[in-house]
């Protein structure tokens, strides 16, 4: 158990509904999540994949179950967890270094002010924004605001970085540019992240593994995607590898068709404790029961 | 030099005005006197018979005694017979004093309901019943109860600067938006840290509206209530100048509130706009 930073426990979430009874959005939902790993969740709208990190930010709470973070139970939203909005939701009355020395100033509270903005303007570089510092959200392009929602949320130097579809209000070359920054950065400072995302190609380019989740209401993980992708892939010619094209077609299979069925007809013997960790990639591969958590981790911390 | 562009406005506002004074110095000429008049009799009746004069200052009349307003705004010549200054004065210092008590009022209570649902929906019957009652009707009820003239007026500026600064901002604070304050969630950020961080710099503008259409019904309703309460100020000046007949001073008293209304509201643009942030 050490090794998972994080463990999402039976949660469940629900929704009174008028006239008695509840809208169950999810229930029996489990996930671990080693530290240092990158995960997707991936699915459609209105399955819950966004209460699920709400839930891990704290900003929410689960009907049911837990979430245990580094042996924690999460209560309420904490500085080991960071979130970047899909909306950036930056303060719009705070310079981009204001808006990141908030959050810098929030992590050292007994920081001088001088220390503070010396490490926000650190973060602010680390994102390429460099002589942006002093310039309001209002002036700044859709990309460039969640430049400033990424480095203020590392700017607390967060154990968990948790990311709600960061990205899917951009155009398609800002994505890709920010893609390519969140990447460098998680790998080089072995970032945990869980981002939400409806991009199939995000997830293949981003994550080490991709859970999938059947539409909602009575929404659960399906499976999980092992991406056997090589660690060192790059955008632009990701595409052309043997193992892209078998992973990205079972996640649109899924998204397509499966996400619905799934959620209709359970397979036998299912368990939401250990739920089928696939690997489309390798194109011998069973689907690996419970072990194949482990196999990924094993396998990271090798590569 | 401002272009053509920007003289436009200017040329045109000037030729309204002259406009204006032409029909105004035009409509109250003197149009000649009745010629065989008794003498006694006519300096009896005075310039309106003899000269057919119009009862109604001429536009060089009141420039004249606009002059005098100006040149010794601050003399002191008994209870009746003050400059326009002190009583401007007067005025100005009751509209701030009951305004500066409905903002320390207004605005702490406001946040309380804008984050609150539950004082929210407590408080909002009487809000809604109270705010529409004219703050004049609460006169009597102050002269009876405080017993002191220019203290009840104080409380009617205060009664009607309350309102719009209350809503607003209970409004503001209540409309927040949610990922503003969830940001500061995430960062730990502790709840009075929150209110003085986060939902008042996000509430500011709606909070500095709410103050300036206070100051402007304040400023409304002082001349009205100095009226009532007598003594002092540009209201009872105003009155005191129509039982005085003199039609000059009156519309001297309309040129001034209405410069000092728009200086007041000027301040609490500059602030809004100080305050206003572009999303």
């Amino acid at each position: 158990m050490s090794s998972n930073l994080i463990s999402v426990e039976a949660i469940a979430k629900r929704y009174p509904q008028k006239g008695g009874g509840a809208v169950t959005i999810f229930e029996d939902l489990w996930l671990r999540i080693d530290r240092g790993e990158f995960v997707c969740i991936v699915g459609h709208s209105g399955c819950g994949k966004t209460t699920v990190l709400n839930i891990l930010a704290g900003l929410d709470r689960p009907d049911e179950g837990v979430v245990i973070v580094d042996g924690k139970e999460v209560t309420g939203p904490a500085l080991d967890r960071a979130v970047i909005f899909q909306s950036h939701a930056l303060l719009p009355w705070l310079t981009v270094l204001g808006n990141v020395a908030y959050a810098v100033a929030a992590k050292h509270r007994d920081w001088p002010k001088t220390k503070v903005r010396e490490l926000a303007r650190r973060f602010v570089e680390l994102v390429g924004l460099a002589g942006a510092e002093g310039k309001r959200p209002a002036e700044l392009s859709g990309g460039m605001k969640q430049r400033v929602g990424i480095a203020r949320a590392l700017a607390i130097e967060p154990k968990i970085l948790l990311m709600d579809e960061p990205f899917s209000a951009l155009d398609a070359l800002t994505r890709g540019t920010l893609q390519d920054e969140v990447r460098r950065i998680c790998l080089t400072t072995e970032q945990t992240t869980l981002m939400i995302t409806h991009d199939v190609d995000e997830a293949i380019y981003l994550a080490d593994r991709i859970v999938l989740m059947t539409n909602g209401p009575n929404a659960r993980i399906a499976e999980i995607v092992k991406n056997t992708l090589p660690r060192d892939r790059d955008r632009n010619s990701m595409h052309r590898m043997r193992e892209y094209y078998p992973i990205r077609n079972h996640l649109m299979d899924f998204l397509i068709s499966r996400s619905t069925a799934l959620r209709d007809a359970r397979p036998g013997g299912w368990d939401p404790r250990n739920v089928p960790v696939v690997a489309p990639g390798e194109p011998a591969e069973e689907e690996v029961p419970d072990t194949g958590l482990r196999a990924v981790a094993r396998q990271r911390t090798a590569g | 030099m401002p272009g053509p562009e920007r003289l436009r406005p200017l040329a045109l506002s000037l030729a309204v005005f002259a406009a204006f004074v032409t029909v105004w110095a035009a409509s109250t000429r003197a149009t000649g006197g009745a010629a065989d008049l008794d003498p006694e009799y006519a300096a009896l009746m005075g310039a309106q018979v003899t000269q057919g004069a119009s009862a109604m200052p001429g536009p060089g009349e009141v420039a004249a005694k606009l002059w005098s307003h100006i040149r010794d705004p601050f003399y002191d010549a008994g209870p009746n017979d003050k400059g326009i200054g002190i009583q401007l004065a007067y005025s100005i210092g009751r509209v701030l004093s009951g305004y500066a008590m409905a903002v320390v009022v207004a605005i702490p209570l406001g946040f309380l309901i804008g984050m609150s649902q539950v004082l929210s929906r407590a408080l909002d019957p009487y809000i809604q019943i109270l705010k529409p009652v004219s703050p004049l009707a609460w006169m009597p009820l102050a002269l009876y109860t405080i017993k002191d003239s220019n203290a009840s007026a104080v409380f009617v500026i205060f009664i009607c600067s309350v309102w719009p600064m209350l809503i607003n901002t209970a409004f503001g604070v209540s409309s927040v938006r949610k990922e503003w304050l969830n940001v500061a969630r995430t960062l730990e950020v502790p709840a009075w840290k929150r209110a003085l961080t986060v939902i008042l710099p996000a509430a500011a503008p709606t909070i500095v509206t709410g103050m300036r259409i206070s100051i402007g019904i304040a400023w409304l309703v002082i001349v009205a209530a100095e009226m009532l309460v007598g003594g002092t100020g540009i209201g009872y000046f105003v009155w005191n100048e129509w039982n005085n007949l003199s039609i000059v001073n009156v519309i001297i008293a309309i040129l001034f509130i209405g410069v000092v209304g728009m200086l007041l509201d000027q301040m609490l643009a500059a602030a809004a706009r100080a305050v206003t942030f572009p999303e």
